[in-house]
């Protein structure tokens, strides 16, 4: 093994020693979700994968906030924090900055990053902050026991509207977008090989990774994803994205995503000209047509959702930039106790005999 | 011509202004030429919150107030001897607070119909006989500084923006002070504007000049240095000896500072202060609001940082939760409350003592949190690495609790030796410390994260990047020892209790009360804490030269209580605690120690005054003890 990895977002924390299996990754406490949670499956293909990173254990951090999935980090046996609601990507930033060596992921929900942590959420994506974001997003309040969440579709009925939900949603992946996060993908919890695609994408990052997971909850929202799971109607549901490829799906191939020139946005065309088709760039500079794509998800009941990386671009981090800032100010400081005392007595002084 | 040298043992001058016209600069170095001459002095800054209120309004007045002596002074003083008053507004604002007889020095140029209609002056004070009682002198301070300068070109707006020098000039000839700062920080700040620079310091030299010369003045007074011990002095706010604080606290701890703030009156100078400090390894995080601000400083922290963040009471509020988790945790955090007047916005650039309760108990459950106040500006730097101590040592979140009265006043401190300061052990935990049922060999074969120190009960701090000691905390009740979540009834009432137990432990490095009773038989004790020392100190000396004993002790800690608090209350038939709030502290000791304490609480947004505190406690000795003053 290395000292260094050959992925950008994790230069500076240390290789393994040895090759590690999934078994070191599980720590001795019991799973308490609900049976048939899709975070049962987020967790074993994280558990699989992160072995592959080739990481000290002890160098890998994951922080959570409030909410069924933030129970993610006491199973795993690495170091974790399970905070306070919406918190988890303010108090990520904090130790990504000051500590370069470690692996930071954050584990949060629709609710805790979107509703309580929305203000956190954004402004770690503005920062381009070094970690790796999992958002579970079930489209309910689960840990409450069933109340609509920020992303539930309008008009849902549950115990807080019993009349119906009046509330718009946001589209997190549109919102990640508009605050111009560099990485962006959106993931299902079914979906294991292209979890597992997408995470190590989204680890290999230099800067904030937003991964937006569809997960399913039986107690509560079950079969919210059904259009994009159902083996068949998932062909003509799910909007393929990959980079460099041209986005056309449907279960005969006979659908793409095409320009719209009437809205300057994109839209799903039948059976449209091969040269018309869009290829997908996630490298764009621009986030605009990411955005465009974005909107394909059905604000409403789930019938079709873009899937894969919308946006991966390479630019500056905070936390780089502020190291680096304290490296080229420290040189020169010298003896610590010293440099102190010059301070204490910087500025006019007199001395009294 | 040759003019009279009167001696003084002190004076208290005001200089006050629109807000626009540099007052707090002026008297700024006014303090710095009087503390590089050698006298004692304390300083009160007193400014609206708004940038720049409409001019020449009384809501627009900005004022500077600085007490100097020949001997060692406690406090800002209650009534200034001069006040400087550059329009109309400033006089009205002020002329309550100043003495009969007293000097007034204004600049006749701002009595305008204009200026006295926005102060609501019907008629000029200066051209009836409403000022009589006063020394007063009313100079065409503008028109002679733009007079001055006008060999440099400047525009008249520009060239009379140098009259709050003219004014420091005039000034600083009346007391004799040196001025040489002066002028080399005139250069150095106007450096780039060379006209700039010319027209004020040839304005400062004009005023110098006129005091020398006009026949208006006949007396220069002279304050001869005040003894102090030997050592190596500078002028210093609270703000400023907290930010030189939290970075020794970070050099004698060997952790990496880390500063999670959001920008808030008065707090915001030390975010300023530390963002320049990044070569002592120190990060500043400008977050996007107070719980993020808190938030990065407790992330940090799980990283083996010293976690800071800075704020003030309505930030406190938000901070609340956060504040929690790391209690919960039980790792080192440092919460720094610069308190102004409130409750919601209130008075933001006003002092007042009332978080203390706040600080105390605004949290949910039971949330224990050690608080520590300094007493002056310069103590703000002893205070701050005193709370990093606690902290660190006892793997626990800790209030500082400053005020706008410590972070913007300021005093001669006695700079400290690196050497002499106490060096901080964070005793990181390196290896695991508890054997399992499946340990081949009885030896410590995994890590407990919540086993504990036998003196202070802290638990281990075992940092990410640690191998072997990997582990997971929260918010959740944890399992004594294992740390594992824990929802047994039984547990949770032992945690509950520990918690409170580690913080009581506090108590057994905080040394024994100091207290001031230069006759050991007074009755009387006055208790204070924070900033409130200087007026209590200057109270019972009045008191004690009227003839009458009294007792003064301070408290730095205020969570726990010194443990011989109690004994200390006790010795005495009265005690009062003078506060800047209704009664905080005062709660506090009847609750804890039942003593039938006297409250003196005013809430003014100003420090209190100590000639009606002596007053107070004269009062209180004369029922106690039937004594009257001499």
């Amino acid at each position: 093994m290395t000292d260094t990895l050959p992925f950008p977002g994790l230069r500076g924390v240390p290789a393994a020693d040895a090759p590690q299996n999934r078994k070191e990754f599980t720590s001795d406490q019991e799973v308490r979700w609900c049976p048939g949670c899709g975070d049962y499956a987020v967790l074993a293909a994280v558990q699989g994968f992160l072995p592959d990173l080739g990481l000290k254990r002890e160098n890998i951090v994951f922080v959570s906030g409030i909410g069924c999935s933030s129970r993610f980090p006491y199973y795993l046996d690495t170091y974790g924090m399970h905070s306070i609601h919406g918190r988890a990507p303010a108090i990520a930033t904090g130790l990504a900055t000051t500590r370069e060596d470690l692996s930071v992921w954050v584990v949060t929900g629709d609710g805790d990053a979107l509703s309580i942590g929305g203000n956190h959420l954004i402004h770690a994506l503005r920062r381009n902050v070094n970690m790796t974001i999992l958002l579970f997003n079930n489209r309910i309040y689960g840990l409450t026991k069933g109340q609509y969440s920020p992303t539930s579709e309008p008009g849902k009925v549950t115990k807080s509207t019993p009349m119906g939900s009046v509330d718009n949603p946001f589209n997190p992946v549109s919102l990640a977008l508009g605050a111009e996060a560099t990485f962006v993908a959106r993931t299902v919890d079914s979906d294991r090989k292209h979890l597992t695609e997408v995470l190590s994408a989204a680890a290999a990052h230099r800067g904030t990774s937003l991964v937006a997971i569809y997960q399913n909850c039986p107690i509560f929202n079950d079969d919210a994803f059904e259009a994009i799971k159902d083996n068949d109607t998932k062909a003509d549901a799910i909007i393929p994205l990959r980079h460099g490829e041209t986005i056309r799906f449907g279960s005969r191939g006979q659908l793409g995503v095409v320009r719209d020139p009437t809205t300057g946005g994109v839209r799903v065309a039948q059976d449209p000209d091969d040269a018309d088709v869009l290829v997908h760039d996630a490298h764009a500079e621009d986030p605009t047509t990411a955005f465009a794509i974005s909107r394909l998800t059905d604000a409403g009941v789930l019938r079709h959702a873009p899937i894969g990386i919308f946006r991966q671009v390479e630019a500056a981090t905070y936390d780089d930039q502020a190291r680096e800032q304290i490296v080229t100010a420290s040189q020169g400081t010298g003896d610590r106790p010293a440099a102190l005392a010059g301070l204490l007595s910087s500025g006019d002084t007199w001395t009294v005999v | 011509m040759t003019k009279q040298v009167k001696q003084l043992d002190r004076v208290i001058i005001r200089f006050a202004g629109d807000s626009g016209d540099g007052m707090q600069l002026t008297g700024d170095r006014f303090t710095q030429e009087t503390a590089s001459f050698g006298n004692d002095l304390s300083t009160l800054p007193n400014f609206p919150a708004e940038i720049r209120a409409p001019q020449g309004t009384l809501p627009g007045v900005s004022s500077f107030q600085v007490h100097f002596a020949d001997h060692d002074i406690l406090t800002p003083g209650d009534s200034p001897d001069v006040l400087v008053a550059m329009n109309p507004a400033a006089l009205k604002a002020n002329l309550a607070d100043i003495k009969k007889g007293a000097t007034i020095i204004v600049d006749s140029h701002d009595f305008t119909t204009r200026n006295l209609n926005k102060a609501a002056y019907a008629e000029s004070p200066l051209e009836n006989d409403s000022l009589s009682e006063y020394d007063l002198h009313a100079f065409e301070l503008t028109d002679m500084t733009v007079e001055a300068v006008k060999e440099f070109g400047l525009s008249r707006k520009d060239a009379s923006r140098a009259k709050n020098m003219f004014a420091l000039g005039l000034l600083s000839w009346m007391y004799g002070r040196p001025t040489e700062s002066t002028i080399a920080f005139l250069e150095r700040r106007f450096a780039k504007a060379p006209d700039i620079r010319d027209a004020n310091v040839t304005a400062f030299n004009a005023g110098w000049y006129f005091g020398e010369t006009t026949e208006a003045f006949v007396v220069q007074y002279e304050i001869k240095p005040a003894p102090m011990a030997a050592g190596t002095y500078r002028n210093i706010t609270g703000n400023l000896a907290l930010a030189y604080g939290l970075i020794a606290g970070s050099t004698q701890s060997g952790l990496p500072l880390f500063l999670g703030s959001y920008p808030i009156t008065p707090a915001s100078d030390i975010l300023h202060e530390l963002s320049k400090h990044k070569r002592f390894g120190v990060t500043t995080f400008q977050a996007e609001d107070e719980i993020a601000g808190v938030g990065a400083a407790l992330g940090a922290a799980f990283g083996g940082a010293l976690g800071v963040t800075t704020t003030s009471g309505p930030g406190i509020a938000l901070k609340s939760e956060t504040i929690g988790l790391g209690v919960m945790m039980e790792l080192p955090l440092l919460v720094v409350d610069v308190q102004r007047g409130g409750p919601s916005t209130g008075l933001p650039t006003k002092t007042e003592q009332a978080d203390l309760l706040q600080v105390m108990f605004g949290r949910n459950g039971e949330s224990p949190v050690p608080v520590v106040a300094p007493q002056s500006p310069a103590d703000c730097f002893d205070a701050a690495v005193e709370a990093a101590r606690i902290a660190i040592t006892y793997r626990t979140p800790v209030v500082l609790l400053s005020d706008g009265m410590l972070a913007n006043g300021s005093e001669p401190w006695k700079i400290p030796e690196v050497a002499d300061l106490p060096v901080i052990d964070p005793a990181f935990a390196t290896a695991t410390n508890h054997t399992s049922a499946k340990s081949p060999d009885g030896e410590h074969d995994e890590f407990w994260p919540y086993l504990r120190d036998e003196k202070t009960l802290a638990r281990p701090w075992a940092v990410p990047g640690t191998a072997g000691l990997e582990h997971r905390i929260g918010g959740l009740e944890k399992g004594e020892g294992h740390g594992n979540i824990s929802y047994d009834p039984a547990n949770h009432d032992l945690m509950v209790r520990t918690r409170a137990a580690k913080v009581a432990r506090i108590a057994q490095d905080i040394p024994p009360m100091e207290v001031d009773d230069p006759s050991g038989e007074a009755k009387v004790l006055v208790l204070g804490w924070g900033s409130t020392y200087g007026p209590i100190g200057a109270a019972a000396r009045q008191v004690r030269t009227a003839g009458l004993r009294v007792a003064q002790a301070h408290l730095r800690h205020l969570n726990p209580f010194p443990s011989d608090l109690g004994d200390v209350l006790k010795r005495y038939d009265a005690v009062m605690i003078p506060e800047m709030n209704l009664g905080q502290l005062s709660m506090l000791v009847r609750a804890k120690y039942l003593v039938d304490v006297v409250g003196y609480n005013h809430v003014r947004g100003l420090p209190l005054r100590a000639a009606e505190l002596a007053d107070a406690i004269t009062d209180l000795i004369s029922t106690t003890t039937q004594e009257a003053p001499r």
